[in-house]
This record gives C-alpha cells, structure tokens and sequence, in this order.
C-alpha cells in the first residue's frame, strides 16, 4: 500500500508554488518603450521572433500594447526579424 | 511645438562621404521645414536582422527634433522614398516620456550608459579606495618605525639609567663599606 509519502512524488512538487506575475513596467516605472532597444526587446519575443502573449510575459494590457508597437517599429527598421528560426 | 523622431537608414554601399553628404541633406530639408534638432544620434554601420534590398547592412540616423506641427512629415517622407540611397524611414511622434528618457539616456541615466559609467565610477572608487589603503599603510610603517625608533631610544635611555644608577648604588656601597 502506497502510504501518504509516496504519493506525495507522484505528483509534480512545483505545482501551487508558482510566483505570481508581473507587469515589469508597471513594477520599475517602466513609462517609454525605445524601438531601438533591440536587447531589451529581445526579452518579449521568442525563438521564431514571435511576440509573446501576455499569458506567458505577464505584462499589463498597457504595456504589452506599448511593448508590440516597439518591437513591430523594430521589425520596420531591421533591427528585429519579422520571421527567423533559433533567435536566441 | 511637438516633438518627433525620425530614424532613416542609409545604403552602406556609399562612401563614407556620401552617406554623410546624404544624411546632412535630410537634416538641411528637416531645418528648411521649420523643424528645430534637439539631437543626432548616429547609430553607424549595423547588421540588419534580414536582408532589405538586398543589403544585409545599413547606416542609421536617428534624428530627435521639434517641429510646429506634422506637415513636415509628409514633405521629408517623399523625399526618402524618392531617394534610392534610403532603405528604411520612420517617423514617430514622441510623447512626454519618450522625451525624458531621450533626455535621461542622453546624459547617461539608462541602460548600458548607466552600467558604463557605473562601472567607471567602481573602478575609480576602487582606485581611490587603493590609494588610500597604500596610504594609510605608508603612514603605519611610517608610525611603527616612529614608535620602534621611539622605544629602542625609551629602552637606550632606560638602559643607561639602570647602568648609571648600578653604577651609583655600587659606588655608595663602596663608600659605605669603606667608611
């Protein structure tokens, strides 16, 4: 018989501590989003160049439209690709 | 007044002279229009993350300026797209906080700048820190050989005394003895 120990691993232990997200802006004062910032705007994309979700980013409505409107300048520009595999 | 920033990107194909010929026109047309530049920033020779006609470099411009209102945009924008040495254009109207942080990065308060001059500002502490530790080790050897020089003479001195006084005590003995 399997007692209350064991079943405690059968389960993933990192479920329930998740941290909370944030909006990184709303948190540092964050108020402007440079275009030309490609590092930092590096940090919202994927692999494949894609914008992240605000799902997986955690950004306030606010911002992530602010944050889209940067790296779609970027793109514009050629400092960020609109389509590229291995990004990172 | 409003503020706008304009960013073009030059053929890299040109020489060095040309490019700067091309981008001091723009700024010439940008002056003619009314416009007032609040900064240059150039951004040089810079890898394009895909290719645009062809090229897989550019020389970017990134001009901040101010102008009475937005009629000089479409005048400068059919420019570019006239000029075949332009791949790229953009103008943006800048906000308050694009201003300030414009602003900011210009006198060195963001991002890399700050972590620059951060680090320039450790190394000079740590230099300062350096010389006055050397210093202050200077001034201890300088005290402990103050203070030895100060004790070998306590302890000459002493030692003389003591020599003396033997000698004295003695000579009384002598004295008394033979009295």
């Amino acid at each position: 018989m399997a007692s209350r120990d064991d079943i405690k691993f059968l389960s993933n232990p990192s479920i329930g501590n998740n941290k909370k997200k944030y909006c990184r802006f709303k948190k540092f004062g964050i108020k402007y989003i440079d275009y030309k910032d490609t590092d930092f705007l590096l940090q919202f994309i994927n692999d494949q160049g894609k914008i992240l979700p605000r799902r997986l980013s955690g950004n306030s409505l606010k911002y992530q439209r602010k944050m889209a409107v940067a790296i779609k300048r970027a793109r514009h520009l050629g400092m960020l690709p609109y389509v590229t595999d291995l990004l990172k | 007044m409003r503020s706008y920033e304009t960013t073009f990107i030059v053929d890299p194909v040109l020489s060095e002279g040309e490019i700067k010929q091309t981008a001091d026109m723009y700024l010439k047309h940008l002056k003619n229009e009314g416009c007032e530049i609040v900064h240059i920033n150039e951004l040089g020779l810079r890898q394009l993350a895909y290719p645009i006609k062809r090229r897989n470099s550019g020389v970017y411009y990134n001009v901040e300026l101010t102008a009475p209102n937005g009629e000089f945009i479409e005048k400068i924008e059919l420019a570019f797209r006239r000029d075949e040495h332009i791949m790229r254009f953009l103008t943006i109207r800048l906000d308050k906080y694009a201003i300030q942080y414009n602003q900011d990065k210009r006198d060195g308060k963001i991002g890399a700048h700050k972590r620059k001059m951060q680090a320039e500002a450790k190394v000079k502490a740590e230099k300062e820190e350096a010389e006055n530790r050397a210093k202050k080790e200077a001034k201890a050897k300088k005290d402990a050989a103050r203070k030895e020089a100060a004790v070998k003479k306590a302890a000459a001195k002493k030692a003389a005394a003591a020599v003396a006084a033997e000698n004295e005590p003695s000579s009384d003995n002598t004295e008394k003895t033979e009295s």
